[in-house]
């Protein structure tokens, strides 16, 4: 049967009711996209974001300064003592690859889970996992005292025995979950990039920029045959990065989890300190979008209605964190375990008490405004509760080492810590680093996957026809 | 020159679509489909079979699972074996945490490298066949046919017919 005709026009028009809610403003065509998406790449930088880039690469500077004295002195530049052996390099640490998180939720599961509002962030939110965790790796690192030997860290087969790492340890479990996270979020990111490249190939002007972008597009044409194998590729990454998302913040949690200390030895851990991971993570994406879709114009495609959803989740999670809070100190009660009692009533009370209400303000309280839906689309409010949730998830880390640590089992062993200027320091240099790395991200790379938000454009135009 | 290709351009979707359907059901073979993003009902208008990544990422987690075993077992229980804390050499349920990930890493790793492969990307790959826009506004349907220039006629006439915006005859890519 010959179909020479061309269609009736309303074959593949659906009913109205089900369309789905519209994560994109105006009508932009597929070149308005590619044009929206390039400009930030091929325009000159404005004086907003060179004025960002001077703090972040001030605050860069600091950061060397501070771990390069750290480095060439010893660990003794640091607030640390005996009592109190792990405190703000490791509450950074945790900081930092809780950030991550976000990223990964935005990028895999809801991919898994077909959200659609995850487009137009997903590519954005992926580059903060990466350079999160790379803010993460460095305190482990500096931590060390002689970072040049951390390569001993890994099995290899070596001069000493061979003498290998002790796989019972849940410190070395963190060696191959940050290094699997960070491998996996890379190949995830560069593989998400790839149709995006191709197209910046087709378009450079000049012969560097389409030297390096015919390097990094692989040759991508836009096949049907390719890009059918690649949505399959997509799912499968995504499938992986899912338990493993999850997996890196249980293994964090379990160097806590797995001592003996009250405060720390709680099976409750892993999922309390996933949802802390996403809670905090979220917060950070609301903080450097809200920014970002402003300075870059970027309002078409990260709209109100992208923040609502994040605050949504930025709720959910926020609120599993204040039932864990109450849960520990439920425990702490029901346990009739006089330390764990002890340590939790030091918590409240004690002298790091402030900090401790700080957290739970920050993290159970403040959310709890985003059920009104007014404010989770008024994007100043947004944006002081996501500055909130980050400080106070930074204080949970500290109130969860520092107080369980600083008092325990034995009361002549009970002293202070204050971080030195150079802790304060390398803190000021990983979110220096962190921003740097992002500023350049926003003017070197696509910071919106522009295939996603196309093929969202696309069955729209097909919808509506 | 040969010229055993009809090329059609076309801005919008649907039609993209409907126009494989057509070129199918006329009994002409589709070369393939350049668009700037992925085309879900396209697979099955296409007749493209299933990919076999899943079967690529089974193999690479079960090799990361099982070297992760091995190193763990062989320097811990084997090589030598160290008493930390009086806890069993083979502890097992203490390795699970590095098998799994490493499960994961060989897996994800399996699968990156095979669609690399399997689509043959690699860096400065063959250049875009049939048209720059195709990576940005434009879906090109490449069809062959006989190099008669009455069955080019036709196949462009279809074309044209499903909404192309442009036809144009020329030889096979790559």
């Amino acid at each position: 049967m010959i179909a020479w005709s061309a269609p009736a026009a309303d074959r593949h028009a659906e009913p109205p009711s089900r369309r789905r809610t519209r994560w994109i403003d105006g009508d932009p065509t597929l070149r308005d996209i590619t044009d929206d998406v390039m400009r930030p790449l091929t325009s000159r930088p404005g004086a907003a974001w060179w004025a960002a880039f001077a703090v972040a690469a001030s605050a860069l500077a600091i950061g060397a300064a501070s771990v390069t004295y750290e480095v060439t002195t010893g660990i003794g530049t640091w607030g640390l003592n005996k009592t109190v052996g792990w405190a703000f390099d490791i509450t950074n640490f945790v900081f930092w690859v809780g950030i991550g998180h976000a990223g990964t939720l935005i990028s895999a599961i809801l991919l898994l889970l077909r959200q659609q509002w995850r487009t137009a962030i997903s590519r954005s939110a992926e580059a903060m996992t990466i350079f999160a965790v790379m803010c993460a790796a460095m305190f482990p690192l500096i931590h060390m005292g002689r970072p040049w030997l951390a390569f001993w860290v890994l099995p290899y087969p070596n001069s000493r025995g061979p003498l290998w790492v002790n796989f019972r340890s849940p410190l070395l479990w963190d060696v191959f979950a940050i290094n699997t996270y960070l491998t996996i979020s890379l190949v995830f990111w560069y593989v998400g990039m790839i149709p995006d490249f191709a197209t910046l190939r087709d378009r450079a002007q000049s012969p560097l920029r389409r030297f390096a972008y015919s390097m990094l597009s692989l040759g991508w044409d836009g096949s049907a045959r390719t890009w059918s194998r690649y949505e399959t590729a997509s799912t499968l990454l995504a499938g992986l990065a899912t338990p493993l998302v999850i997996s890196v913040h249980t293994i964090v949690s379990m160097d806590f989890a797995t001592s003996v200390l009250p405060g720390w030895h709680a099976t409750i851990f892993p999922p309390y300190f996933v949802a802390g991971a996403v809670f905090s993570g979220f917060a950070m994406v609301l903080t450097l979008l809200i920014i970002v879709r402003r300075v870059m114009r970027l309002e078409r495609y990260i709209t109100l209605r992208h923040l609502d959803a994040m605050a949504k989740i930025m709720l959910l999670t926020g609120s599993i964190v204040g039932l864990a809070y109450a849960t520990e100190f439920y425990n702490a009660w029901y346990g009739h375990n006089v330390y764990e009692r002890a340590v939790f009533l030091n918590r409240v009370t004690g002298p790091y008490a402030w900090g401790f209400w700080i957290m739970v303000g920050c993290n159970a309280c403040a959310p709890q405004l985003l059920w009104i839906r007014r404010l989770r689309r008024n994007v100043p409010i947004l944006f002081a509760l996501s500055i909130a949730v980050n400080v106070g998830m930074w204080f949970e880390r500290f109130i969860i080492i520092v107080t369980s640590l600083h008092r325990s089992f034995l009361p002549s062993t009970w002293t202070m810590y204050r971080p030195s200027m150079i802790e304060v320091g390398t803190l000021i240099g990983s979110f220096g680093l962190f921003f740097t790395c992002f500023l350049l991200f926003v003017r070197l790379l696509p910071m919106i996957a522009m295939w996603e938000v196309k093929a969202l454009a696309g069955h729209r135009d097909e919808a509506t026809r | 020159m040969r010229r055993d290709v009809v090329v059609g351009r076309f801005h919008q979707e649907p039609m993209v679509i409907d126009a494989v359907h057509a070129v199918r059901s006329c009994g002409l073979r589709i070369a393939d489909v350049y668009s700037p993003y992925p085309i879900h009902r396209l697979d099955e208008a296409m007749a493209i079979a299933r990919s076999r990544l899943p079967l690529v990422a089974l193999a690479g987690g079960v090799g990361g699972l099982i070297a992760a075993l091995a190193l763990e077992l062989y320097t811990s229980v084997i090589d030598w074996p160290l008493n930390v804390g009086g806890k069993p050499d083979a502890s097992l349920l203490a390795f699970i945490p590095i098998a799994f990930e490493l499960t994961i890493l060989g897996a994800g790793l399996a699968t990156a490298a095979g669609l690399l492969i399997r689509s043959r990307l690699a860096p400065f790959g063959a250049a875009p066949v049939v048209d720059r826009s195709a990576t940005d506004d434009t879906f090109a349907v490449v069809v062959h046919c006989r190099d008669s220039a009455i069955d080019r006629r036709l196949v462009e006439q279809l074309l044209l017919n499903y909404g192309a915006m442009s036809v144009e005859s020329r030889g096979l890519p790559r």
